[in-house]
C-alpha cells in the first residue's frame, strides 16, 4: 500500500483491489458505498458541529466578547454538549399539523446538502463521485433543500412558519439565477463542468487570477447570491428571529431542529467549498506560471490544507457578512437580485465570453 | 442618462459603505485585546470594579470612624420599597441642648433595588455605593445590615 498525502488515487485503488480480492465485485461495490456513506456521515457531523462552534466564536470576537469558553479548553466541546441536550429533548407533536410532511421536511433539507457534498473534490482522487456535469449536479441538488423548507413551513400549521417558508421560496428562486449565472461565467472560461478538470486547469494559476476582472465580479456575485441561497447572514428572512420567532422551524424541537441547524451550516460549508474549488483552485496549491522554484515549495503543502484553508477563509467572509450587515427587507432583497445582481451577471458573462474569444485571459 | 449614472453610483456607494462596515467588524475580530468581558471566577483576585458600580449602599466613614449621618430619616422616606429603617436616639450636647443622633441605620439588602434614591437625596452626603457584589448568603437575616459602624460618631459641624 502506498499512502500518499498528495495523491489519494493509489490509496483508493488499494482499497478497491483489496475488497475485490476477498469478495465478489457486487459486494465489493456495496461495501465501498457503505464505507463512503459512513465517512461522509462522520465528516458531516464533525464539520457541522465545528462550524457551529466557529460561528459562535467568530461572532463573539467581532462583538468584543469571549464566546463559549466553559466546556472543554476554549469551549470546543460546547456544541457537542448542545447536541446531546438536543438529542434528549422531547419531539413535540403539533396539533393539526400534516404529520407526514412535518416529519419528512428535515430529512429533505439534510439529504439535499448531503447529496451536494458528494461531488466536492477534497484532494486529488478524494471525491465520492466525479460527474462530467459536476457543477450542474451541485446546483440542481442543492436547490432541493428549499422543498424541505417549504414543506416545513406549510405543514407546521403556524402562520410564522408559513410566512418564513414563502419568503424562503421567493428568495431561493430568485437567487438561484445569480448562483447559476456566476458559475456559468467560470464554465465559459474553463470549458468544462467536471470538478476534477476544473481544479486541474488551475494548475498554472487560479481562475480568479486567470479570468481577472470578470472572474472577480463573478466571485463577488456568487458570494452574495450563495449567502442568500443558504438563508444566512443579512438574507435570513426565512428565519428572521426578530420578526417571525424562528420562521420555518418555529415548531420543530429536539433532533429535528438540530437537523435544520446542521443543514444550514453544512450548506454554508458546501457553498464555500464550491467557491473555493471554482474560483480559488480547490486543493490546487498557489502556482505562478514560470516560477518553478516557488511552485515546488507550494507543492509541499498538502492539498487538504489548501482546500480547507480556502474554504475556511470563505466561511469566515460569510460570517463577517452575517455579523456586520442588518437584515434586508423582502422588497430590498428582490431589488438587489433583479435590478443589480442579475443584469451585472449577464453583462459579465458576455464580457467573459468576449475575453475568452480574444484570448485576453492568462 | 442621469438615472444611468445614478445606478452605478448607487452600486459604488453601497459597496463602499458595506466595506466600511466590514472593516469595523474585521478590526474587532483581529484585535482580541479589546475584549471587555470579565472572566469572573478566574480573575476574582485582581478584579477591579468601577467607581460608579452600584454594589450595595454603604455609609461613608472616615479614618476616625466618623460619618456624616444625623439620622434625619430622608433616606427612609425616599426608599420605594422600605429597605431602610432609621432608629435615632437623643443625647444632650455640650451646650446642654437635646440633640438627635443616629442609633442604628438598618439596611435590608435583600429588598434593595439599587435605585440610588437614598444616596441621591441624602442632604449631608452620608451614603454612598460600595463595590462589593458577592452578596450570596445562606441565611436571609444576614442581609439585614447596620450601616453605621459600632462606636462611630458624627463629624462635627455636619448636623
Amino acid at each position: 500500500m502506498t499512502f500518499n498525502i498528495y495523491d489519494f488515487t493509489s490509496f483508493n485503488r488499494w482499497i478497491d483491489e483489496g475488497l475485490n480480492s476477498i469478495m465478489s465485485p457486487t459486494w465489493a461495490l456495496i461495501t465501498e458505498m457503505a464505507i463512503i456513506g459512513i465517512v461522509f456521515l462522520l465528516f458531516y457531523a464533525v464539520v457541522g458541529l465545528f462550524l457551529v462552534y466557529a460561528e459562535r466564536k467568530v461572532c463573539a470576537f467581532m462583538q468584543n466578547r469571549v464566546g463559549p469558553n466553559r466546556v472543554g479548553p476554549y469551549g470546543i466541546f460546547q456544541t457537542i454538549a448542545d447536541f446531546i441536550k438536543l438529542l434528549m429533548k422531547e419531539l413535540v407533536y403539533i396539533k393539526d399539523s400534516d404529520k407526514l410532511l412535518f416529519n419528512i421536511a428535515p430529512f429533505i433539507v439534510i439529504i439535499a446538502s448531503f447529496m451536494a457534498l458528494s461531488a466536492v473534490p477534497f484532494a486529488k482522487g478524494l471525491h465520492a463521485i466525479d460527474f462530467d456535469i459536476g457543477i450542474l449536479y451541485v446546483i440542481a441538488v442543492s436547490s432541493l433543500g428549499v422543498v424541505g423548507i417549504l414543506l416545513a413551513g406549510w405543514s407546521s400549521n403556524n402562520k410564522y412558519s408559513l410566512i418564513g417558508a414563502m419568503r424562503s421560496g421567493a428568495q431561493i428562486v430568485s437567487y438561484e439565477l445569480s448562483v447559476g449565472l456566476s458559475l456559468l461565467t467560470i464554465i465559459v472560461l474553463a470549458g468544462t463542468m467536471q470538478f476534477s478538470e476544473i481544479v486541474e486547469m488551475q494548475r498554472n494559476g487560479w481562475f480568479i487570477f486567470k479570468g481577472h476582472i470578470p472572474a472577480i465580479i463573478a466571485f463577488i456575485v456568487f458570494l452574495i447570491a450563495s449567502t442568500a441561497e443558504t438563508n444566512r447572514g443579512p438574507f435570513d428572512l426565512a428565519e428572521a428571529e426578530s420578526e417571525l420567532t424562528a420562521g420555518f422551524h418555529t415548531e420543530y424541537s429536539g433532533i429535528k431542529f438540530a437537523f435544520f441547524f446542521l443543514a444550514e451550516y453544512m450548506n454554508m460549508f458546501l457553498v464555500a467549498s464550491i467557491a473555493a474549488t471554482v474560483f480559488w483552485g480547490g486543493w490546487m496549491p498557489f502556482h505562478v506560471s514560470g516560477w518553478a522554484g516557488f511552485n515546488t515549495i507550494m507543492d509541499y503543502i498538502p492539498p487538504l490544507v489548501w482546500y480547507f484553508g480556502k474554504t475556511a477563509f470563505i466561511i469566515w467572509l460569510m460570517m463577517l457578512f452575517k455579523w456586520t450587515f442588518p437584515r434586508l427587507r423582502i422588497d430590498q432583497l428582490l431589488t438587489l437580485e433583479w435590478k443589480y445582481l442579475l443584469p451585472i451577471n449577464l453583462v459579465n458573462i458576455l464580457f467573459m465570453a468576449f475575453l475568452v474569444l480574444m484570448h485576453w485571459h492568462f | 442618462m442621469n438615472s444611468f449614472f445614478r445606478y452605478f453610483s448607487d452600486i459604488f456607494h453601497g459597496v463602499k459603505s458595506l466595506l466600511i462596515g466590514m472593516s469595523v467588524t474585521g478590526r474587532y475580530f483581529f484585535s482580541p485585546g479589546q475584549i471587555v468581558t470579565q472572566q469572573y471566577p478566574e480573575n476574582r483576585k485582581n478584579l477591579q470594579m468601577f467607581e460608579r458600580f452600584k454594589g450595595e449602599v454603604i455609609m461613608l466613614h472616615d479614618i476616625n470612624n466618623q460619618h456624616r449621618c444625623n439620622g434625619c430619616g430622608i433616606c427612609e422616606n425616599n426608599c420605594p420599597n422600605g429597605s431602610i429603617e432609621i432608629i435615632s436616639a437623643r443625647i444632650t450636647g455640650e451646650d446642654g441642648k437635646s440633640k438627635r443622633i443616629i442609633d442604628k441605620h438598618i439596611y435590608h439588602l435583600g429588598m434593595c433595588t439599587f435605585c440610588g434614591l437614598c444616596v441621591k437625596n441624602c442632604p449631608s452626603n452620608a451614603l454612598g455605593f460600595g463595590n462589593e457584589f458577592e452578596h450570596a448568603v445562606f441565611d436571609r437575616s444576614k442581609l439585614n445590615k447596620v450601616l453605621n459602624q459600632p462606636g462611630s460618631s458624627i463629624i462635627k459641624g455636619v448636623e
